[in-house]
């Protein structure tokens, strides 16, 4: 399907990356949304605030992000295309939520604008440390998918991209900006809706005596139905078996969380988004994402400058990560370094897939501000020596 | 046809029976009400939706045979927020009890009744956290025995009806499981009056409540919120409170109009931004 026109602001624009992740989820279809405000996200709640009441949307502020965070859950089940927004602090106020999304199969977007934490830490600037908190922050086991940004672009086109993903597989997609990316002011070039590709929410076919709820479709994916339409399909967070109903039994459990993971991790090389920039013949790959991914670029250059073989791999796609391709790199490559904003989190993913094959060295930032290119360099020159 | 089906039945998910709640429990009694509801307010019954929350009574989403879901603890106020918002045509109840809907949902209640959502809460208040074993609640009366306040309740209790009144409520009632037509009634006011709705039921927990506290079981119970309520329509709500064996203030206090949230926002943004705005589909006939 292509998009609806009323939702695409086409133009070449001059946006932050907020204000693109908006225009971004507008064009993907979202009609409703509801937030609460934090630094550095409220530009997105705030154009949003602005630009619904104008496409027959709405944009309802909430009492907190815990609020938000299931107001838009019901949005989705009234049969709306919906988003939250938030950071730091909100973000760690909907991680139930995000488990209750899983749970529920419920598609929907969860934008992050990474802050530095823990706690109230540095609200007004950059990090990376929420990653693992996006894969595992809500109790209990589950699959999310995560998706890196790293330019106001990125933000437009990535946030549509996350819309998608949701309706695809059912499951909550978490937009992982950070603060530098949702802050900084580039050209976004928006098309017309009809070269913009999304995808709708596919209703079931059955009829309502037939239909089963939770019962696996392609892509090990249920069903879903509409709302007021006589299937009276029930949705809860307990443990559920293929009618939708509570089955308190370690069976059910099995056959539910099982599909929950699988349904993500057993398809994440057909979904793997990856930039790779001259790994070909590269001895050191930088293995880095958002705003980090940038930083690298630079690097990069002045690593190939003075002879080095140099590559960098951008997961653009982070959760799930794309394995295959990077055990691919990992029997051809010396060193993998990782920069990322935080003490070491992506990293134990690319080491864990590198399995010992290459040394992975991981070079840690509190957040705050970005690595240093020259620094980065220095650590390549160090491993390639 | 058979005969002898009971006309409840078409409304209950039968593949689901035996339900899990307590012989004497009150909870029951208000979905036999509700369904009955169903039918005497003649609203397209497919287009209700019930919401719950988490505990004994958040279990009634997963009784009743309508689109119904069932939330987290304490949410089901913002949830059924959304669901509205997202399909206006919806009529949308919340059952859940006192524990979910004003302890760790207390900021959605008040937030909810304040911007006059959409939205028929029934709140089943039986006074203690009952499926996690009787501790104490934003109910429970001063004295009462709980888990969690073993030598007796030192908690000022909420007043719910005046708490919905003052927050924003344009239809606040009180009625007791005994008070079975009424409750029904009650229901079926609220169906068909746009605007955040307060129903408070208040049910019998003999399992935990009523027998820690030695207050009998559900018969007697029963017979308590027949002896000991007094119905006063209108009652000024700030002295309905309620303490342990007195008296039990019931009946309809308040029935007002004001515009609903998305009715406020067609309006506000009609005025502001003229042909610009698109409005809103309200699903309210006045």
């Amino acid at each position: 399907m292509k998009a609806d026109p009323k939702g695409v602001l086409t133009g070449i624009h001059f946006l932050d990356g907020d204000h693109a992740c908006c225009e971004g989820a507008l064009a993907a279809g979202c009609r409703v949304a509801f937030g609460y405000p934090i630094t550095p996200s409220t530009e997105i709640v705030e154009r949003m605030a602005m630009r619904l009441p104008l496409i027959g949307g709405a944009f309802i502020q909430m009492e907190d992000e815990l609020a938000a965070s299931i107001a838009i859950q019901g949005a989705v089940w009234g049969g709306r295309k919906s988003m939250t927004v938030s950071s730091g602090p909100g973000i760690s106020l909907m991680m139930e939520h995000i488990g209750l999304a899983a749970m529920t199969e419920t598609p929907c977007v969860f934008v992050n604008v990474q802050r530095a934490g823990p706690s109230t830490g540095l609200p007004t600037l950059p990090a990376q440390a929420d990653m693992m908190q996006a894969r595992w922050g809500s109790h209990g086991d589950y699959e999310i998918i995560a998706i890196c940004p790293n330019s106001p672009q990125e933000c437009f086109d990535l946030a549509i991209h996350a819309f998608n993903l949701a309706e695809t597989y059912r499951v909550p997609v978490l937009v992982m900006m950070d603060e530098s990316v949702g802050h900084m002011t580039e050209r976004v070039v928006i098309p017309n809706a009809e070269s913009i590709d999304v995808v709708p929410r596919r209703f079931t076919k059955s009829s309502p005596d037939t239909y089963l709820a939770y019962e696996p479709k392609d892509n090990r994916v249920p069903e879903l139905a509409p709302v007021g339409e006589g299937y009276h399909f029930h949705v809860t967070g307990l443990t559920h078996d293929d009618r939708g109903y509570p089955a308190m039994t370690a069976e059910a459990q099995e056959r539910l969380v099982r599909r929950l993971v699988e349904k993500i991790r057993n398809n994440a090389n057909e979904m793997a988004m990856i930039e790779e920039t001259q790994t070909e013949d590269a001895e050191v790959i930088l293995v880095a994402y958002g705003i980090t991914s940038r930083v690298v670029l630079r690097t990069l250059q002045l690593a190939r400058k003075k002879g080095l073989k140099v590559g960098v791999f951008r997961p653009v796609i982070v959760w799930p990560f794309p394995e295959r391709r990077l055990r691919e790199l990992a029997e051809k490559t010396k060193v993998f370094v990782v920069p990322e904003l935080n003490y070491g989190q992506v990293v134990l993913e690319v080491e864990r897939l590198v399995g010992g094959k290459a040394k992975t060295i991981l070079v840690p930032h509190g957040g705050g501000g970005l690595h240093d290119p020259e620094d980065l360099l220095r650590v390549v020159e160090e491993a390639l020596r | 046809m058979n005969e002898h089906v009971n006309p409840v039945e078409r409304f209950l998910r039968m593949d689901r029976m035996p339900h899990i709640w307590c012989p004497g429990c009150g909870i029951g009694i208000v979905v036999n009400c509700f369904t009955r509801a169903l039918v005497q307010s003649g609203v397209d019954v497919d287009k209700v939706a019930v919401v719950s929350g988490i505990g004994c009574t958040g279990r009634i989403a997963g009784y009743i045979k309508l689109d119904s879901f069932h939330t987290t603890h304490g949410r089901p106020l913002p949830f059924a927020t959304g669901l509205k918002v997202g399909n206006p045509d919806l009529k949308v109840t919340v059952f859940s009890g006192e524990g979910d809907l004003v302890s760790i949902g207390g900021n959605h209640l008040i937030h909810a009744a304040r911007r006059n959502t959409d939205i028929k809460v029934f709140c089943v208040n039986n006074f203690t956290y009952a499926m996690t074993g009787g501790q104490v609640g934003p109910t429970s009366p001063l004295h009462s025995i709980a888990t969690t306040v073993p030598y007796g309740n030192y908690d000022m209790p909420f007043n719910l009806p005046f708490l919905a009144e003052a927050t924003g409520a344009v239809y606040v009632a009180r009625w007791t499981t005994y008070h079975v037509r009424q409750l029904t009634n009650a229901m079926v006011e609220t169906l068909n009056k746009p605007g955040f709705c307060f129903v408070e039921i208040i049910a019998p927990c003999p399992t935990i409540y009523l027998r820690r506290n030695r207050l009998g079981d559900g018969l007697e119970a029963m017979r308590h919120y027949k002896q000991d309520s007094k119905i006063v329509p209108g009652a000024n709500t700030r002295d309905v409170g309620m303490d342990l064996s007195g008296p039990i203030v019931v009946g309809k206090f308040v029935d007002k109009d004001r515009p609903t949230l998305l009715e406020a926002m067609n309006q506000e943004y009609g005025a502001k931004l003229g042909k610009e705005y698109v409005p809103f589909p309200t699903g309210v006939q006045r």
